[in-house]
């Protein structure tokens, strides 16, 4: 056992230059995270001078059994806090080998958005509060729930502290670490309504970066709770019934709603999101309709509203952005398991480049 | 710094379930599983503050201990502060964290925050935003580096405290020119009951029955006398890490109860650390896998109750002919019993009965060394002429703020009328 803790801890820069580089993509569903591992003979932080690789699309569902390389392209490095020292997490995204995203790359078309002139001109912020649910293994009930009953009702667990209220803190305490370590710009932790439910935000980042650095957390997480010993849900409705659903609330501003009479934009912004509700809803998340009730902190996800300080609305205004007339402003429609390179992109187009 | 032995429910157990939470730990266990620890040899005393994770039955290493207590100041400018508030309950404590770029000073240099008040029971869900505004600054044992925990009080947008925001007057209380002239010193004494997860029965009790009536428990030593030390003993290191005023601990009459003492502090300090050592008691509980009750009387019958005794003094008290001025000081509690009583805290009518140390709650008292009085005055003060009283009548679930800013505004600001003094005096026999 103990031999066995040595060798994974081995510092290797005493013995080597070299570093082991996991690379990381998104699978067939667009929600499964899969990665494996390389050596690379010295230390490299810059993605574009990291190797392409390839990896076996017929087992991910990504291409077919008689053609099946699918070509990784290296796109954003991050420190790895499990193996530590010199070595790298890599985010990467799928082509073929001609050179074409396959179908279930979101990044590339994000990565054009964001590199078109005007949104690069407008500086997009995003701030993404990732919510999940940890579940006991086998029986994917929640943890801290007894096994064929209920807790007690919401109410003592959001933000909560005590053995009856909070349950899985290590694991959300080690992921802000790890995060932080990694690179990975986390800006806060909080329990949630829901008792084994949880939230971190990532943010704010710019442009293409929020995508990245949202699914290597996510990854990250996946790992922690892999040695836990515990299952990760992104679903966006765990428990049916009078329990809170879970989110991936995106907050967005752009450089000229945090200047000087930026409320305006951001009302103006608002308008054109309200107009293009069902389109942005589509691609807001798997299953979101069983979670935007408007119940439970949420909006109707039929209805397009927004408010000042409203969690009950689908964009919410913050009292601080109304009261100095420029900020940022809330976007509550996306689920959980929603893709932030499709999200992040999807906000900036409507935006910044529609013109209706 | 020291290593908490307090084994967690999921910590790894011999047992055929696979669920790693959500098991209830009875007494037995308990005792076997801090053997088992033991036996391990992995309570390595390395010296340093380090934090248990928990254990997967899968991995044959466990590295989430190495992330939970990693040190990341190499790596990093950055800190993380857990912004801590009061809920909508008054006794429910809130909390959640932030990044902040660097190592902060003083409360003042860290920014408001706003949380979800919806979901505390502290604001309608159309207008939810409350304002966290920080006021106290803690290490933080559990993170440990430069990270923090950070006291805060509770607002409005337009920057009203909201009602279950009780700092606020006793911050306008304790800077009152008479009072800060008093230097007002607390010393509080808390006292709480651990009780097994799931089954919420004093820990150390057999689930289903009674334990031997109490005598032994006080200040004892045992496994059949002492039930819970590991928490005890990690929070009074815990609380000294983090900078709290932590005086002193010991085991209590009925067994599974403990307490601690924290003080003297001066003013509005004596509260804001009583909040942050209660924190970090439901932090360590939480890891240990025990329920913190703050209940008053926990256990009916024949098992004491669980107070927050109160010493107090002020300048005038702590100089030469002070004992007059804490005679005089007692005249205006007992004008006032009725209002205080009311402030001391919920449920406290089923632990003021007269019997176990207390006084009853209808009656105000005083007494040299008395447990029977509502107020209690050491034998060194009446010896010395000067010292400090207790009030005894606060509940284990008193809130700190309101209990010490009404004693320094009884006490130092309020001025009862020349005949009720006389009648107070002669009913309470006090000459003054």
């Amino acid at each position: 056992m103990s031999l066995l803790s040595d060798l994974i801890n081995l510092n290797l820069s005493d013995a080597t230059e070299k570093i082991i580089a996991e690379y990381i993509w998104i699978g067939g569903s667009g929600m499964d995270l899969r990665s494996k591992a390389r050596t690379l003979p010295k230390l490299v932080t810059d993605p574009t001078k990291l190797p392409k690789w390839n990896y076996d699309g017929s087992s991910t569902d990504q291409a077919p059994g008689d053609d099946s390389e699918v070509i990784l392209y290296p796109q954003a490095v991050f420190k790895d806090p499990f193996r530590r020292g010199n070595n790298i997490l890599v985010m990467c995204d799928a082509y073929t080998p001609a050179g074409d995203p396959i179908p279930t790359n979101k990044r590339f078309n994000a990565a054009k958005i964001f590199s078109h002139p005007d949104v690069v001109a407008e500086e997009p912020w995003y701030g993404i509060e990732q919510e999940y649910t940890l579940l006991q293994k086998d029986v994917h009930w929640p943890v801290g729930w007894p096994i064929g009953g209920f807790p007690g009702p919401q109410g003592p667990y959001y933000c909560g502290v005590g053995a009856d209220k909070s349950f899985g803190r290590d694991i959300v305490d080690s992921h802000y670490k790890a995060c932080l370590y990694a690179g990975i710009n986390i800006s806060g932790i909080n329990g949630e309504v829901m008792p084994g439910q949880w939230e971190f935000q990532v943010g704010p980042s710019v442009g293409i970066s929020a995508g990245d650095q949202l699914w290597v957390a996510r990854y990250i997480l996946e790992r922690i709770t892999e040695i836990a010993g515990v299952v990760l849900s992104f679903d966006p409705k765990p428990i049916p019934g009078d329990w809170n659903g879970a989110g991936a609330h995106t907050n967005y501003s752009t450089k000229s709603m945090r200047n000087d009479g930026g409320i305006h934009v951001i009302k103006k912004a608002i308008e054109k999101l309200g107009l293009r509700h069902k389109g942005h809803i589509a691609a807001y998340g798997e299953g979101n309709e069983r979670r935007l009730t408007g119940r439970h902190e949420t909006a109707d996800i039929n209805t397009f509203s927004w408010g000042v300080a409203n969690r009950g609305a689908s964009i919410r205004v913050g009292r601080d952005t109304e009261k100095a007339g420029k900020g940022y402003f809330e976007d509550r429609r996306p689920a959980s398991n929603m893709d932030p390179y499709v999200v992040t992109s999807m906000i900036a187009e409507t935006t910044i480049l529609w013109k209706p | 710094m020291a290593q908490i032995l307090a084994p967690s429910t999921q910590w790894q157990m011999r047992l055929p379930k696979t669920s790693t939470y959500g098991s209830p730990i009875a007494t037995k266990m308990w005792s076997s599983l801090l053997l088992k620890r033991n036996k391990q040899g992995a309570a390595k005393s390395s010296g340093k503050f380090s934090v248990l994770a928990l254990q997967s039955e899968n991995s044959t290493v466990n590295r989430l201990e190495k992330l939970l207590n990693m040190d990341i100041t190499p790596y990093t400018e950055q800190i993380i502060a857990e912004y801590i508030w009061i809920g909508g309950g008054g006794i429910d404590l809130r909390s959640k964290s932030k990044t902040i770029a660097k190592p902060v000073e003083h409360p003042s240099e860290l920014p408001k925050w706003n949380y979800d008040g919806s979901s505390t029971g502290q604001a309608p869900g159309d207008d939810s935003e409350v304002i966290l505004y920080p006021q106290a600054i803690f290490k933080d044992p559990f993170r440990g580096g430069n990270n923090i925990l950070v006291i805060c009080d509770t607002y409005t947008p337009a920057g009203e405290p909201i009602p279950t925001n009780k700092r606020h007057r006793a911050a306008e209380i304790f800077s009152n020119k008479k009072v800060v002239g008093e230097v007002p010193w607390f010393g509080i004494e808390q006292e709480y009951t651990l009780l097994q997860q799931n089954v919420k029965w004093p820990l150390g009790w057999p689930v289903g029955g009674y334990p031997g009536p109490q005598g032994p428990y006080y200040c004892g030593a045992g496994a059949d006398k002492s039930f819970g030390r590991d928490i005890s003993d990690a929070h009074y290191k815990a609380c000294l890490y983090a900078g709290i005023n932590i005086s002193g601990t010991n085991g209590e009459v009925m067994p599974g109860q403990w307490e601690y003492q924290v003080g003297p502090s001066v003013g509005i300090d004596a509260a804001d650390h009583i909040w942050c050592s209660r924190y970090i008691l439901e932090r360590i509980t939480e890891q240990a896998g025990v329920v913190l009750s703050l209940d008053p009387k926990p256990i009916e019958g024949d098992w004491n109750g669980a107070g927050c005794h109160t010493n107090y003094s002020t300048k005038s008290m702590r100089e030469d002919g002070g004992f007059e001025v804490i005679k005089k000081a007692i005249l205006n509690l007992s004008l006032c019993h009725k209002e205080h009583i009311s402030a001391y805290g919920e449920g406290n009518e089923r632990r003021l009965t007269g019997k176990h140390e207390t006084a009853n709650i209808n009656t105000f008292s005083w007494g040299v060394a008395n447990r029977g009085c509502s107020i209690r005055v050491g034998r060194d003060t009446e010896k010395n002429g000067k010292g400090y009283l207790e009030d005894r009548r606060p509940a284990s679930n008193m809130d700190p703020y309101v209990v010490t800013s009404l004693l320094a505004e009884t006490t130092i600001l309020y001025e009862p009328t020349l005949e009720a003094e006389a009648l107070a005096a002669q009913k309470i026999a006090l000459k003054v």
